[in-house]
């Protein structure tokens, strides 16, 4: 189904890869967060992160936008490279869409104000075309009507729709998740992960931290498992699952599949 | 309530027992309100009969008679006519005008300092960081009537008489007596600066009004702020150049021993204004920190992630969030800075205390009438300020559900 339309679309691409990290390093302080991260991430492809509690999975996707400096090492992101440079930064960021755990909507404006604030500022559009862009995503999220409202007044899994449809609304290449179902009540994790599900199948590049793992076998192309700061296993999902290599890797899977 | 029969406990259900009189909250509750309140009736009537038989016993007529009797004694700064003889009614209308000119310039002055402190104390720049950190805890931490006293004698009091003037730009100068200001005299033809400048400042509003919508139709911005600049001061500037330049300065100029003409600003209300807005000000910035870090650092981060510059994050993000936080102890800071006016006292500024609850309460005797118009004035103020800020926290800061 999707898958070949993934693999052209990677074909096409080449190998160059949308995200590409080599011999990242990151300290908080004394404390050695990320040791030697190596990763390429091809166009179209879906990573999915897990690992205890502490391990770094946050830091490192929040090294992708910049919300969290690297040391050493280089992270290119669509051909550009993470420096302190700011045009860089800024370039960056508008070509990547991150998701919340705590899905950290506006709570002062209202969800159509929340989705059109930064394609006006950032990219300039118009209001009208804002919106019809805003509109039309909170129609392929499903919330279609609540538009007016805001924020506090949806529930949870509302919230991170919304939230979804607000990093879609910046047309990004690569969508960043964090967790992006672990503040919700099991009944809104599914339409929430539906929505992922399609976005996935519609071809985006996508790096999401998500201990799901029945979502991870369905849309991931690689599962990564992180511990103290270093990917330990990376390997597509069938033998991930049914064939982890360490030992780190067997005893976090045997916790969280027992549960 | 009906008894069932799907519940084991056999028997009819009798209703709980409702507790002795003395148990129950409602009864309790209004016991106690009873109680309140005929304890401060009682104080009330003993405080009244007190003062009335106080006042009979010396003879002191009560009213407001005194009102319309001339009150022989000067003040020395008055924005309405005023000499000693004026009514005693004029000196309360004097000096409460001087009360509110010090609270309004005062309460923007902190307002603006206060803002830029709190925001730079949570600056990236170190150094602006650490300034802004200082200033905070130097200026709340000294009392403010040793302030006052700093500014007012130790500064002020300091400068070199008329003779030495410090020489300021324009004509203005500084000295022991105070700040000396060239006064604008309008000529004919001024008038029509005036109406230029009207007419762009009603233009730049159109044009903000015009960019607004376009941005929002089109998403290209326009870069109002020049243009309201231009409006605002090149046009009126054109018009008094094409006219001759119709305005004269009257330059305040040594006589004797002081100087004449121009508009004095005297030692005492500068002394004033900037003890008075440099403290409130150390408060306010404690204010607006604690309304930023109050904001969750997960909105700057989305607000980061969608590619919002820091000064865009701050505008539209953090700030209006912040308000929220802000504005209820902002209002009590501005309550402050206007009750605390009353410091002026000291240092012999003619504000609303000094003058009418200090020297025409000393001179007519009627400390009744005198202290309660006090009161009324302070709570008049208060109030009036408090449902301004309840107004614009209702409909511009806080527009959330
Ligand atoms: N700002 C910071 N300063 C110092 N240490 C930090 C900071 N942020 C995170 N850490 C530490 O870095 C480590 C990795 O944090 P990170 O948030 O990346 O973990 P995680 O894998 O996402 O964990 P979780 O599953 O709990 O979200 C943790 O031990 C955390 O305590
Ligand atoms: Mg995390």
């Amino acid at each position: 189904m999707a898958d070949t339309s993934r693999q052209q679309l990677r074909r096409a691409h080449g190998a160059a890869g949308a995200i590409v990290l080599s011999g990242v390093h990151k300290w908080y302080g004394e404390f050695h967060v990320l040791r030697d991260i190596n990763l390429t991430v091809k166009d179209g492809e879906k990573i999915v992160i897990c690992g205890p509690s502490g391990s770094g999975k946050s830091t490192l996707i929040r090294c992708i936008n910049r919300l969290e400096e690297h040391q050493q090492g280089q992270i290119v992101v669509d051909g550009i490279e993470l420096t302190s440079d700011l045009r860089n930064i800024d370039k960056i960021r508008a070509e990547v869409g991150m998701v919340f755990q705590s899905f950290n909507l506006f709570p002062h404006l209202t969800v159509l104000d929340n989705l059109c604030l930064a394609p006006v500022w950032v990219k300039k559009k118009s209001r009208a075309e804002a919106e019809k862009t805003a509109r039309m995503y909170l129609e392929r999220v499903k919330i279609p009507e609540q538009a007016l409202k805001y924020p506090g007044q949806l529930s949870g899994g509302q919230q991170q729709r919304v939230a979804i449809a607000r990093a879609l609304c910046m047309n990004p290449n690569i969508m960043l998740f964090d967790e992006p179902t672990s503040a919700l009540d099991p009944e809104m994790i599914k339409e929430v992960l539906d929505v992922m599900i399609e976005l996935a199948n519609s071809g985006m590049t996508m790096m999401c931290v998500t201990h799901e793992m029945a979502f991870a076998r369905s849309v991931a192309d690689r599962v990564i498992f992180m511990d103290r700061g270093e990917i330990v296993e990376m390997a597509p999902p069938g033998e991930f699952f049914s064939n982890p290599k360490s030992d780190r890797t067997k005893h976090f899977l045997s916790q969280i599949l027992n549960h | 309530m009906t008894a069932t029969t799907n519940r084991p406990a056999p028997g009819p259900i009798t209703p709980p027992a409702k507790p002795n009189l003395l148990y129950r909250p409602e009864f309790r509750q209004a016991v106690y309100q009873v109680l309140l309140v005929v304890c401060l009736l009682f104080a009330f009537w003993t405080i009244a009969n007190n003062v009335a038989d106080n006042l009979a016993r010396q003879n002191i007529a009560s009213g407001f008679g005194f009102w319309n009797r001339t009150s022989g004694f000067d003040i020395s700064q008055s924005l309405i006519p005023y000499s000693n003889q004026s009514t005693y009614g004029q000196a309360f209308w004097a000096g409460l005008l001087n009360t509110l000119l010090v609270a309004v310039i005062g309460i923007v002055f902190a307002t603006v300092l206060g803002f830029l402190v709190g925001i730079g104390r949570l600056s990236s720049n170190w150094l602006i960081a650490r300034i802004c950190g200082a200033y905070v805890e130097l200026l709340r931490n000294v009392p403010l009537l040793l302030q006052l006293f700093f500014w007012y004698f130790a500064v002020l009091k300091n400068l070199p008489g008329p003779r030495q003037s410090i020489a300021l730009p324009f004509g203005a100068s500084l000295n022991v007596r105070g700040l000396y200001l060239p006064a604008p005299v309008p000529e004919p033809g001024f008038g029509a600066v005036l109406t230029a400048l009207g007419i762009g400042i009603v233009l730049s509003i159109a044009v903000a009004i015009w960019a607004r919508r376009r941005q929002r139709a089109t998403g290209e911005r326009f870069p109002v702020l020049w243009t309201t600049l231009a409006l605002v001061l090149l046009l009126p500037g054109a018009v008094y150049i094409a006219l001759g330049q119709p305005l004269s300065f009257q330059y305040p100029v040594l006589r004797g021993f002081n100087f004449q003409g121009g508009i004095a600003v005297l030692p005492e209300l500068m002394a004033l204004l900037v003890g008075l807005s440099t403290y409130t000000a150390s408060f306010i910035a404690e204010i607006v920190r604690a309304g930023i870090a109050g904001v969750p650092r997960g909105q700057r981060e989305a607000a980061n992630a969608l590619g919002l510059s820091s000064g865009l994050t701050m505008r539209l993000v953090i700030l209006p969030q912040a308000l929220r936080i802000i504005i209820p102890p902002l209002t009590s800071q501005y309550l402050n800075l206007t009750k605390n006016s009353s410091l002026a006292v000291a240092i012999g500024y003619p504000d609303f205390v000094s003058v009418f609850t200090g020297t025409v309460l000393n001179q007519t005797g009627q400390a009744v009438e005198v202290i309660l118009l006090t009161m009324l004035v302070f709570l008049t103020i208060s109030l009036i300020t408090s449902a301004f800020m309840n107004w614009f926290n209702k409909h511009i800061a806080l527009v959330e559900r």
